[in-house]
């Protein structure tokens, strides 16, 4: 039996090493090809070499403002994300309950979702400093996807486990925890994992916009108006590396702790 | 108070399932309900238990009754283990070690540390009948319990029943006239409401 489970997890910490080899191999093939494509056009100012981007980021790490400007817009992206996809749990939850809520914000919603970014970015300016611009549009973009994915977890919720609650007379907390839970919960998952990554999209676009001071969309508008490619592609990598990192952490900890309450395997 | 059951009518998509059905649940005893397939039984605990809505008729006798059931399914929390299922119905008298000894009174072993999903059938039906029993109820109703339990397992199972319900209305579903008898109940047969 010990040993069924030597080799299983030896065969897991192989599969794992095997996974990283790929990723790793897929990496330096990306990065070839865009070495290829610099070195064939010969022009640094429309793609600057993998090697001078690196360069150009060390030089920008070296610098207070770089992870002052990279904390600041994390910090509003995140509350914007945080700030969206609770509300939009509270009203999917209001939404499920009561059916007039539910025709009266399910419009409102579709409209969200359907109207360009831009639009919302410039129409948010006129309301708000541009400071609390990422956070609005980052909030504005999550809304809509934790309302329809809640929603649509609490409406696939196993209705004979539901009858089981109101014969046995389980207390509402009981039914959350118990039955609702775990039915919403890989709907939670995936709004997360669509949401951060739209988060962040917006977010920088809404910073480029509005240009509030200290931000990574303030030095991405300047590095492009001051034809600075090298820091552009720099600055460009760290928004992909930070919402990358970010949305890996995220999910990790969620699958990790999720699993124990899920009902299916 | 015994359990009424009043003109009761029920149909779906306009085919009569209950068709002015009267019976009396007497209070403190076990009833058992007979009758072949599709003939209403399920339907009729489902309007005792309040999750449908009858036509036309009347029950009387259940307000403030609190209920108990074993479904068909089982209905059980499938990534909990068993005794957590039990606890999720039951009051917190109702402690690890009880539930443990009415598991072994009917015979369920190696159910801990896993999620029921990975009990076999019988063994979930056992947690649930288990989960049912250990409730506070006043109506206890059970739709087919014993279906798929070994004969051995089925009379240990049904000792475990008559033993736990002494003075409890309880209503059984079931297809098997011995079953009946084991439990020395009041039998209704449904066909005798048929027209």
């Amino acid at each position: 039996m010990e040993q069924r489970n030597i080799s299983k997890d030896n065969k897991s910490r192989n599969n794992q090493f095997r996974s990283y080899v790929t990723k790793l191999l897929v990496l330096c093939f990306w990065l070839l090809v865009w070495e290829l494509a610099s070195s064939l056009i010969k022009q640094e100012l429309f793609i600057p070499s993998p090697r001078s981007v690196l360069v150009a980021l060390i030089k920008l790490s070296t610098s207070q403002s770089f992870w002052f400007s990279i904390t600041n817009s994390f910090v509003r992206i995140v509350l914007g994300f945080v700030l969206g996809l609770l509300t939009g749990a509270v009203v999917a939850v209001f939404s499920y309950k009561s059916r007039l809520i539910y025709e009266l914000i399910s419009p409102l919603m579709k409209v969200i979702k359907s109207t360009p970014v831009a639009s919302f970015i410039i129409l948010a300016l006129v309301w708000v400093k541009s400071d609390y611009l990422a956070v609005l549009i980052s909030f504005l973009m999550v809304m809509p996807v934790s309302f329809s994915n809640i929603l649509y977890g609490l409406k696939s919720t196993d209705e004979k486990l539901l009858e089981m609650a109101r014969v046995f007379g389980l207390s509402p907390w009981k039914c959350i925890k118990a039955i609702y839970f775990p039915a919403v919960l890989p709907f939670v998952i995936s709004a997360v994992s669509i949401g951060l990554g739209f988060s962040f999209k917006s977010g920088i676009a809404a910073e480029v916009i509005g240009r509030p001071a200290n931000s990574i969309g303030l030095n991405l508008y300047e590095a492009k108006l001051y034809l600075m490619i090298k820091e552009l592609f720099a600055w460009t990598l760290v928004i992909i590396i930070i919402s990358m990192l970010f949305e890996k952490i995220v999910m990790k900890v969620l699958n990790i702790h999720g699993k124990k309450y899920m009902h299916k395997p | 108070m015994d359990i009424q059951v009043k003109n009761l009518n029920k149909s779906f998509n306009k085919q009569q399932v209950l068709n002015d059905v009267d019976m009396t649940f007497p209070e403190g005893r076990i009833t058992c309900i007979m009758g072949p397939s599709g003939i209403g039984k399920t339907t009729l605990v489902y309007i005792l238990m309040g999750l449908l809505k009858a036509d036309s008729g009347q029950v009387i006798g259940l307000e403030g009754k609190k209920f108990a059931a074993v479904f068909q399914e089982d209905r059980l929390i499938e990534h909990w283990d068993a005794i957590k299922n039990v606890q999720l119905v039951s009051g917190g008298e109702v402690t690890k070690d009880l539930v443990k000894r009415s598991f072994i009174q009917i015979g369920l072993t190696e159910y801990e540390k896993k999620p029921v999903r990975a009990l076999s059938g019988g063994m979930r039906r056992r947690v649930a009948m288990v989960r049912a029993l250990l409730s506070e109820y006043d109506l206890l109703i059970m739709d087919e319990p014993f279906k798929g339990l070994d004969e051995k397992l089925k009379n240990q199972v049904i000792d475990y029943v008559k033993e736990n319900t002494k003075g409890k209305t309880v209503i059984i579903i079931t297809h098997d006239k011995e079953e009946v008898d084991l439990l020395e109940a009041q039998l209704i047969n449904m066909e005798d409401y048929e027209d």
